[in-house]
């Protein structure tokens, strides 16, 4: 396992690379730099832009200002936002959470809804159970994440007034667990239509699948109750292409909650990415991205671990 | 379709697509997504010229963000310009840069796919990790990042969207090709001598490409959203040229959202069963061209 893990660790370090090969050719396609800004400055002398170019380091070739900002950014040196002059990695810092707690909460809802409807749909097929299930998935994959949002804001806090439209707690007032999940829940929801969506259809052909296992007739045979034979000799190894799905669901999860993020004020990382860009924020932008995809590569590996635990036979 | 030259050949493919097509006319969900489809290019293209839609014209007589009424059926948006108009006008950029960003996607995608499945070692390894890097970063994160770099318009929408899509095309024929090669007629073709590039778009590609079709019918429903979700960001098109996500950009405000819902439901309604009409479409191909369906 030890072995294991750390060649998967030694994998992703050419691909780390890649990306910030990437971020860094994209932010350095950028207009507005810091250059030009002096350019548009009437006072400034030839001499200014040289002495400036040469701080910042823009009259090396370009490979070794990659370098230079690839150093600094392993020594957790992100550099300092445009916008409001403060760290990038501690602004940064400061949204992790509430994204986490969005993100997390959100894949709990997904696999709450989609577990036992896709195992219905598979136990009975062509079942009302089947017919929904499908149905849901279908819609939650065509909808809009921000029609959704919008939809909602529209039933439940405009004509219902039951629940918030934004923010993570109340201007004021405790910050409390009660006053969290009131705003969570809404981003959540719709965060997790999509999600739940892909889940149920992955759910149901993984246990349609199982289902048809010998094991599963002589779990049967043996006498055991439906409910033990669906749950424990069923769900236990229908979860396994579940718990992929949840891997290849975090970048797709953490793009959507850009916009859910942003409709609903909620205070994560999509907000800021928002917020950066309309601002041209560049090192905050260039921040956020290359934290996620770091975040993406290792969720993937956190799914690779969690595999051990629902299928003993898989060892590495 | 390139087909097999022997007369054998031809005669086999024509009745798979045959079947194929009997198998996708069964499926009723397929049938009704395709027809929405259908009627909507029809109508994104001759509806405008016959019932002389203008979604730039601003009526000042019937008000700024009127309600729906007989001279504007949608009502009006906040500087007066007919609802219906701008919808009609949005399917058009919507569909387009589903289209064609699913397009630059394949047109990408395919050969690079094409070249690491078939030269396998140092061209897959390079091909497939890089698109490891690119399905790493979350694409609307990619996608915003980029337009906003090159300064968003419907052609750089569509142009990045097109190009960050390549890895799902690229992957999926990678593992087509892998099997197909292994095939006897290919080995055969290898055997006597063929040269790679005939092999490859002759012997190989007909033959791993159906698969592509799916991919290619739900990425295009993919781009739809993407250009939507960038466009309500205000990154996407820009106003005054209309997109349903830019029409939903302008009731982000609780008293819009509340009293005007004219300026946010029939736009997101557009797009919702477009994306379910494509997406309907895209799975009856998958059992259509699936050999093991039953009809």
């Amino acid at each position: 396992m030890g072995k294991y893990l750390i060649k998967r660790f030694l994998v992703i370090i050419p691909v780390f690379l890649g990306i910030t090969v990437l971020v860094y050719c994209m932010a350095s396609l950028a207009p507005g730099s810091p250059i030009e800004l002096l350019m548009s400055d009437p006072f400034a002398t030839e001499m200014d832009i040289e002495r400036k170019r040469q701080e910042l380091g823009l009259d090396q070739p370009i490979i070794i200002q990659y370098l230079t900002w690839l150093g600094q950014l392993l020594k957790g040196n992100f550099g300092i936002s445009y916008r409001t002059y403060s760290s990038v990695l501690e602004l940064v810092a400061s949204r992790i959470g509430p994204t986490l707690i969005l993100t997390v909460f959100t894949t709990v809802l997904s696999l709450v809804v989609a577990i036992p409807l896709g195992t219905m749909a598979a136990y009975k097929p062509y079942s009302v159970w089947d017919y929904a299930s499908s149905g849901l998935s279908f819609a939650g994959a065509a909808t809009p994440n921000f029609f959704a949002a919008m939809l909602l804001i529209y039933i439940f806090s405009i004509k219902l007034k039951i629940l918030p439209t934004g923010g993570m707690y109340d201007a004021t007032g405790p910050h409390t667990w009660g006053v969290l999940l009131r705003h969570l829940i809404m981003p959540a929801v719709v965060l997790s239509i999509q999600q739940a969506g892909s889940f149920i259809r992955h759910m149901r052909g993984s246990m349609m699948e199982v289902l048809n296992n010998d094991f599963i007739r002589t779990a049967r045979s043996k006498g055991l109750r439906e409910k033990v034979v669906l749950i424990r000799h069923g769900l236990r190894n229908a979860m396994i292409p579940i718990v992929t799905q949840i891997g290849m669901n975090i970048p797709f999860l953490i793009g959507g909650a850009v916009i859910t993020e942003q409709i609903f004020g909620w205070p994560g990382l999509g907000s800021l990415m928002v917020t950066s860009i309309q601002a041209r924020d560049y090192p905050v932008i260039m921040g956020i991205t290359v934290f996620v995809s770091l975040a993406v590569l290792i969720g993937n590996i956190i799914v690779d671990v969690v595999y051990t635990f629902l299928d003993p036979r898989i060892r590495y | 379709m390139q087909v097999a030259t022997d007369s054998a050949g031809v005669h086999r493919k024509r009745s798979y697509w045959n079947d194929v097509l009997k198998r996708f006319s069964h499926h009723k969900l397929a049938m009704v997504g395709l027809s929405i489809i259908i009627i909507e290019i029809i109508l994104v293209v001759i509806l405008p010229s016959l019932a002389h839609l203008n979604p730039y014209a601003m009526d000042a007589g019937s008000g700024f963000g009127a309600p729906p009424s007989k001279a504007h059926i949608l009502g009006t948006d906040e500087v007066g310009r007919d609802m219906f108009a701008r919808i009609v006008y949005g399917g058009r950029t919507s569909l387009f840069v589903g289209l064609f960003s699913a397009l630059i996607s394949l047109a990408i995608g395919v050969p690079l796919g094409l070249l690491a499945g078939y030269y396998r070692g140092f061209a897959s390894v390079t091909v497939m990790r890089l698109a490891d890097v690119f399905m790493s970063v979350p694409s609307m994160i990619l996608v915003l990042v980029l337009v906003s770099v090159i300064g968003p318009s419907i052609e750089s929408v569509t142009i990045v969207i097109g190009v960050m899509g390549w890895p799902q095309f690229a992957r999926q024929l990678y593992g087509n090709v892998l099997s197909v090669r292994e095939k006897d007629y290919v080995q055969a073709a290898i055997a006597i001598g063929e040269k790679n590039r005939r092999i490859i778009l002759k012997y190989i590609l007909p033959n791993a490409i159906a698969p592509v079709i799916i991919t290619f019918t739900f990425s295009i429903a993919s781009a739809i959203l993407q250009e939507s979700g960038l466009s309500f960001l205000g990154m996407g098109v820009q106003p005054p040229q209309a997109s349903w996500g830019n029409i939903m950009y302008a009731a982000q405000s609780i008293t819009i959202l509340s009293q005007k819902p004219w300026f946010w439901v029939p736009a997101g309604l557009a797009l919702l069963v477009t994306v379910l009409s494509i997406n309907f479409f895209g799975d009856g191909l998958r059992d259509a061209l699936d050999p093991k369906t039953k009809v």
